[in-house]
């Protein structure tokens, strides 16, 4: 026994070396350097593609463009799908009756025909929408799209029991009531019983709004109003095999590992305004791993992360010492935040709240989320620069991005005081475990606020449960959460695809909650109302301006970031453009490939 | 057979007999004696056996003066035991050291921190007459101040969770041993049970789920509490099944039979006879314990259910460093290096330990 024993503590002192010896070894890696100018067969420079088209004109016909991501799609179903980067692949294979324009930065976020002929011709009222279908599009074997086949497509957004996970903003636009069951439980023969929408001929469709709303033609921009054709729909199984409206069509996916996609014989460019088409065949490899992948984009075995969430801090370096012409440094539209639930005290005082954004030390805040470049500039307040009615950081109603950047002691202890509170409190910061920039946060926001008195606990929370912890209002005020760490992108960008479900009353829910403030102002949830019906664009911008001001001046919030992306292309990338309508993503649909 | 050399037996029926002696029937009374008498004669049990000519002179040594006669000799042990009381010494005196130096383990120096990268500026992962270590990346917090007090973490597991499975593993593992039956029965099945136990999986769930507050306690002293508890819970059965084994071995003994046959009762025999012929094993086994549980803890802190940020930990210093191992190697070596020496010199001094008390040992 003695002798045993000894040579397992040896062994264990062994191991213990070898761990240090590799730790040691780690630390010698490197690479050539790459021009960081552009040039025809390199990359095309540092943000050469960040709002504006970086060399359009070496796109080729041809070759297969590699996609590799480190997270596969929540559903490749047009109806089920949530993912910012799905909705974007999906237009590879799905056409909708508008969608946003080819074109980079803001202008890719105006809304343009697709499958139809025209934006659509809006009655005075603001109710009925009428849209007539091109001629010549057609589905992957060949036979006519109808106006049919998107009504039924848009009606499978009504079947949540089987199709449950895409947005339902259609659903709740025109039949807000819940009236019509879905298509699976339709009692008439064709299951078209949906009534605001009628099809008088194949070419036309018409949509009959119960109330107006200025946001609509953004709403069927969306995948989920994709159409699908009634006898390929395999239902819960759709989003395996999607039935083909683009240009390229399904030929292989296994969830998790790889997903092929490759030319749709019967798509016509002529039929198409939108979508060039350029390379032959498009994989999507996944990862389990991101340190992995980045290492991948970055030695050219692929060509771009699907995920469009910036490279991981590793990759990130040496990306930028080593590769900066194959980067981009777009705005995401995401705003990262800490949001103060009404429910826990003291913050149903607004003066508490203050105290909080007073205290943080908005700086440190920001070198949390990763700086200036791959964080993001310091946010000042909750309007996403790519939504209409944004000021950026022109509105800082905190000062947060001058004077009071690295916090104000002596302003925080004043609303202290004017809270009740002089001697500061003690709270709760929540926040998912699973990203640890959000916890780097955290612990800056707690190391601040100790300076004026606020004591704060962190409680990181399994973040695959987000929606039943911290969606759950009753569980936010058992457990005390005070201070919510979370971040927000527009579901398409407008003051109601961003800020509807995070500031109106209506939004409040017993699961699934994303009001985490609990905001319940009339003039807020006025201003909501004023909104849709508007029609203006430029009335309808100065609303959204307003609606911002009126959240801000509650001190719900305290913004960390205007969120920023370090994103890889790589050097066999040609017509790349980064476009608003998808968060500063690169435009999947129209990316080539140099020869 | 009298000429001054007294057998181990002789003497353990000896001393069993005079305590015995003047004792009315009641058994407390020898239990609350003071166990020195029973010190030397497991001494000069070892002392005897390892014996050789000069036994009177080995008579008058203690079992302790011998171990550490024997220790003294081995340089390796007595370095590795030289660094573990270093370590604890800078564990309990963290306050102090941290103020020597003018740093706090929890303020953030975003000032040192390139915003591009997110790593230090200064070289070597911003080693500077400030930041004897360097600062961590992102926070810019100083390293010398985060490993002084991640100390504190590190042992105050070790040691309570070794000490937590060492009395449960000595208790449950004598009476296994002695009593055999049903009750060795029972034990040895619950250890067996416990030694097949997924305990990783098992604290990661049971933390995961933990309230953040108990027992008048909150968040990271929970976290501790639970660590220390369930380590040394899923500890036990290997202390355990030392101590039943060398029960099961000793309680044929001569003396044994021979204090029993003196009318000694079974509690008395156990805690008075057969215990401290168990106390090397048990030391030695103790010493072993702490830098397995101590990398237990940096193993939990670096999955991510360990203390709670900001306290600092070698493990979840470890794990953040993962993102910048290229970047800012220094951060993960750091950590790594602590853990490292501490296991190490817990080892060599634990290794010194078991030949010192070793009846057998040559040296």
């Amino acid at each position: 026994m003695t002798t045993q024993r000894t040579t397992g503590r040896r062994k264990q002192a062994a191991a213990a070396a070898a761990v240090v010896a590799a730790l040691l070894s780690t630390a010698a890696c490197g690479g050539g350097n790459d021009d960081d100018g552009g040039s025809k067969s390199g990359a095309a420079g540092f943000n050469a593609a960040n709002n504006k088209v970086a060399q359009a004109s070496l796109a080729k016909k041809g070759g297969e463009l590699k996609f590799a991501g480190a997270q596969d799609a929540d559903s490749w179903d047009t109806t089920r799908g949530y993912y910012g980067f799905a909705w974007n692949f999906m237009r590879y294979y799905s056409r909708t009756l508008v969608t946003g324009k080819a074109e980079p930065g803001a202008k890719g976020a105006e809304v343009t025909p697709d499958l139809a002929t025209s934006t659509a011709k809006i009655s005075d009222d603001g109710k009925t929408y009428t849209y007539t279908l091109r001629d010549g599009v057609t589905w992957e074997d060949g036979k006519p799209i109808t106006s049919k086949d998107v009504k039924y497509g848009i009606e499978r957004v009504w079947a949540q029991d089987v199709l449950s996970g895409g947005p339902v903003y259609l659903k709740d636009v025109l039949d807000p009531k819940g009236e019509y069951p879905g298509p699976y439980k339709d009692k008439s023969a064709d299951k078209l019983g949906l009534k605001a929408i009628e099809t008088p001929d194949d070419k036309t469709i018409v949509f009959k709004l119960p109330a107006a709303n200025s946001d609509f033609e953004d709403i069927l921009g969306l995948a989920s109003a994709a159409p699908v054709r009634q006898d390929k729909d395999t239902k819960s199984k759709y989003g395996l095999k999607p039935f083909s409206s683009g240009p390229y069509k399904f030929q292989s996916y296994t969830p998790n590992k790889k997903l092929v996609l490759v030319r749709n014989e019967n798509w016509k460019q002529s039929s198409d305004p939108i979508r060039k088409a350029y390379p032959d065949k498009i994989s999507l490899t996944l990862f389990t791993n991101a340190n992995d992948m980045d290492q991948r984009l970055i030695n050219g075995d692929y060509d771009l992360d699907i995920g469009q969430t910036g490279l991981s801090p590793q990759g990130r370096t040496t990306a930028l010492k080593q590769h900066k012409g194959n980067l981009d440094n777009p705005v995401s539209g995401y705003i990262r935040y800490a949001v103060f639930p009404q429910s826990v005290k003291p913050f149903d005082n607004i003066h508490c709240r203050k105290a909080v954004i007073y205290g943080a030390d908005h700086e440190s805040l920001q070198t949390a989320r990763g700086g200036p470049v791959a964080g993001g500039d310091i946010g000042t307040n909750m309007l996403p620069p790519s939504v209409p009615g944004s000021e950026g950081q022109k509105y800082d109603p905190y000062e947060s991005a001058t004077t009071n950047k690295n916090g104000n002691a002596a302003k925080a202890k004043e609303e202290l005081k004017a809270c009740g509170q002089p001697n500061g409190f003690k709270t709760t910061i929540a926040v998912r475990n699973n990203k640890p920039v959000e916890v780097a946060t955290a612990e800056s926001l707690q190391a601040s606020l100790k300076k004026v008195g606020i004591d704060v606990e962190i409680d990181q929370f399994d973040g695959a449960q987000t929606t039943g912890i911290i969606g759950s209002p009753e569980n936010v005020k058992k457990k005390n959460y005070g201070i919510i760490i979370m971040g927000w992108g527009p579901d398409f960008p407008t003051v109601q695809g961003y800020g509807l479900p995070l500031w109106s009353g209506k939004y409040i829910l017993e699961s699934g909650n994303n009001n985490f403030a609990l905001i319940k102002d009339k003039t807020i949830d006025g201003l909501f109302d004023d909104y849709v019906t508007e029609l203006d664009e430029a009335k309808k911008t100065e609303i959204s301006t307003e609606i911002n001001h009126k959240v801000m001046e509650g001190g719900y919030y305290l913004p960390f970031v205007f969120e920023k992306f370090i994103n890889w292309r790589s050097n066999r990338l040609a017509n790349v453009y980064t476009t608003d309508n998808y968060s500063g993503q690169y435009d999947f649909v129209n990316l080539g490939l140099k020869k | 057979m009298y000429n001054g050399l007294i057998t181990p037996l002789q003497r353990h029926v000896w001393a069993g007999y005079r305590r015995l002696r003047g004792v009315p029937a009641t058994m407390t009374a020898p239990l609350h004696e003071p166990t020195a008498e029973a010190a030397p004669s497991a001494a000069e049990e070892a002392a005897l056996v390892a014996g050789s000519a000069e036994a009177k002179a080995v008579q008058g040594r203690s079992l302790g003066r011998i171990a550490w006669e024997r220790l003294k000799r081995d340089k390796l042990a007595l370095t590795g035991g030289v660094v573990v009381l270093v370590l604890i010494a800078i564990a309990l005196l963290a306050p102090v050291i941290t103020n020597l130096v003018g740093q706090d383990p929890e303020t953030h120096h975003e000032d040192l921190i390139d915003p591009l990268f997110s790593t230090p500026t200064g070289s070597w992962g911003g080693i500077s007459g400030d930041h004897l270590l360097g600062v961590e990346p992102v926070s810019g917090r100083d390293i010398f101040a985060r490993i002084v007090y991640g100390a504190r973490v590190s042992l105050l597991v070790g040691f309570l969770s070794a000490l937590v499975a060492v009395v449960l593993g000595t208790i449950l593992g004598v009476l296994a041993g002695y009593f055999g039956g049903w009750v060795d029965a029972i034990i040895s099945r619950v250890m067996d049970g416990l030694l097949a136990f997924p305990q990783l999986l098992f604290i990661i769930a049971l933390v995961s789920v933990m309230p953040n507050e108990m027992l008048g306690l909150t968040g990271t002293g929970v976290r501790l509490f639970v660590m220390i508890l369930v380590i040394g819970f899923f500890g036990w059965p290997y202390v355990g099944r030392v101590v039943r084994g060398q029960t099961l071995s000793l309680r044929e003994r001569e003396y044994v039979e021979a204090a029993r046959s003196l009318g000694a009762g079974r509690f008395y025999i156990l805690f008075k006879e057969l215990l401290p012929n168990l106390v090397a094993p048990i030391i030695v086994y103790t010493t072993m314990m702490i830098p397995t549980n101590i990398l237990t803890e940096a193993a939990l802190s670096f999955l991510g259910v360990g203390v709670k940020p900001p306290t600092a930990s070698w493990g979840q210093m470890l794990s953040s460093a993962i993102d910048y191992y290229d970047s800012d190697p220094m951060y993960m070596v750091i950590p790594g290096v602590a853990i490292f020496i501490t296991v190490l010199s817990f080892n060599l001094f634990g290794d010194g330990v078991r030949d010192a008390l070793d009846p057998k040992g040559s040296r």
